[in-house]
């Protein structure tokens, strides 16, 4: 009888703290939002943050595109040879990257590179008593440490993603044309019949912005909540990571089911 | 304030962000050709459209002059309405022929302006009343198969 009344007791207790911390990491995101002026007037501090979640994600993020690439030039071509419509695979590499792979993959390679390092160091940060000390001086540190960080994700993520897309579409490009020999111009026209600027690849883009935002929030806020001791950062990183994926390919289906209907 | 390594690194990866979205742009979309310029609107009324889809293509002789723009159904004439938008370049006579047609056998289905005589032209917003609906297989099959059928009976 103890037993039940305890797991009843734990449940309830999970799933009040649960909806606490929710609306913790909805007050807690307008907050760096009204904090984010000084990011954007000391640029510098926000530059140092691009390099970090940008420029140092770029050689996972460019090598990853080419292999999705590579691969997706081979499967295609494998199955489309069947029907004997192989010029597709153009179309087939570029749509499939510009509106689920670019975007979604390179939010999972970002959130796991980029957002897991951001919770890391916020999160030793605050288990250092850095963020503490802050506060004493009068340094806010929303202002001056979650949000440049924040930013800088939510800049360097949708141009992440249109490097993952463009690398994926020249992957495809090599094993299709160079290595099979799929007909070079067949490649590049049937592609450009088919894909819409406005409908594929803007999409693409809102996509990699609002997974920006979804990654970079989370790590911030991940690292801001860690429970200070070496165990809660490692914790912290971890639910980076995990909440992270499954919000990326949770708002993927919301956003695909708003953008492409299948009617029109 | 002083230039710094990082500034270089940091405008490397913009612009190489700016050139993938301006690769894909042109050179995987067809933002650089097929942009239709100052459009006008013309409608055209069917019995039946088949499979035509908004955003599908508007052909002349083969080359795309416009695209559909709408499809809605008319509950008083129970017809389907088509609104398509016509690049500005191109004006057609009053009696062109609009039809639907199919590319291949299996592929897209698209809407072909045939162009009449007629020296009036078609003015924006106008309707088109030549018009003929799309192909249905199973009408065809239909009326092959009852022909068949009368065929036989007449040589007996």
């Amino acid at each position: 009888m103890t037993k039940l009344l305890n797991w009843v007791r734990a449940l309830g207790h999970g799933t009040v703290d649960r909806i606490w911390r929710l609306g913790f990491a909805t007050r807690f995101f307008f907050a760096v939002l009204r904090h984010s002026g000084m990011a954007f007037r000391r640029l510098p501090l926000m530059m140092r943050e691009i390099y970090f979640s940008g420029v140092l994600s770029l050689l996972i993020i460019l090598v990853s595109g080419l292999f999705v690439g590579l691969v997706l030039g081979l499967q295609g071509y494998e199955t489309l040879q069947r029907y004997g419509s192989t010029e597709a695979l153009g179309v087939l590499v570029a749509l499939s990257l510009t509106r689920e792979l670019g975007p979604v993959v390179a939010g999972l390679l970002f959130a796991s590179r980029a957002g897991s390092s951001i919770t890391a160091e916020i999160g030793l940060m605050k288990t250092t008593e850095q963020l503490k000390a802050m506060d004493i001086m009068a340094v806010n540190p929303l202002a001056r440490v979650v949000a440049p960080r924040f930013w800088g994700g939510v800049i360097a993520m949708p141009l992440l993603a249109a490097m993952f897309s463009a690398m994926g579409v020249l992957g495809g490009w090599l094993i299709g044309v160079v290595f099979i020999g799929v007909d070079d111009g067949a490649f590049w026209s049937q592609m450009q019949a088919s894909v819409d600027f406005r409908y594929d690849i803007v999409n693409g883009v809102i996509k990699s912005i609002v997974f920006g935002f979804a990654v970079s929030l989370i790590a911030v806020f991940e690292g801001f909540d860690s429970v200070p001791t070496a165990e809660g950062v490692s914790r912290a990183i971890t639910r980076t990571v995990v909440t992270s994926a499954m919000a990326i390919l949770a708002l993927d289906f919301v956003l695909t089911s708003l953008m492409f209907r299948g009617t029109s | 304030m002083n230039r710094t390594a990082l500034d270089l690194w940091v405008g490397l990866f913009v612009a190489m962000g700016i050139a993938a979205v301006l690769f894909l742009a042109l050179k995987v979309g067809n933002l650089s050709g097929a942009a239709l310029s100052d459009t006008y609107t013309l409608q055209a009324r069917f019995d039946n459209i088949g499979g035509l889809k908004v955003r599908g293509p508007v052909k002349s002789a083969g080359v795309v002059v416009g695209r559909i723009a709408n499809i809605r159904f008319d509950a008083e004439r129970y017809e389907a309405l088509v609104t398509m938008t016509i690049d500005g370049r191109y004006r057609f006579p009053r009696d062109t022929f609009v039809s639907i047609y199919t590319a291949g056998l299996l592929g897209e289905q698209y809407v072909g302006l045939d162009a009449g005589g007629d020296e009036r032209m078609l003015q924006a917003g106008d309707t088109v009343s030549k018009t003929q609906s799309a192909v249905v297989l199973e009408k065809l099959i239909g009326q092959f198969l009852f022909s068949k059928a009368s065929e036989s009976q007449d040589a007996k």
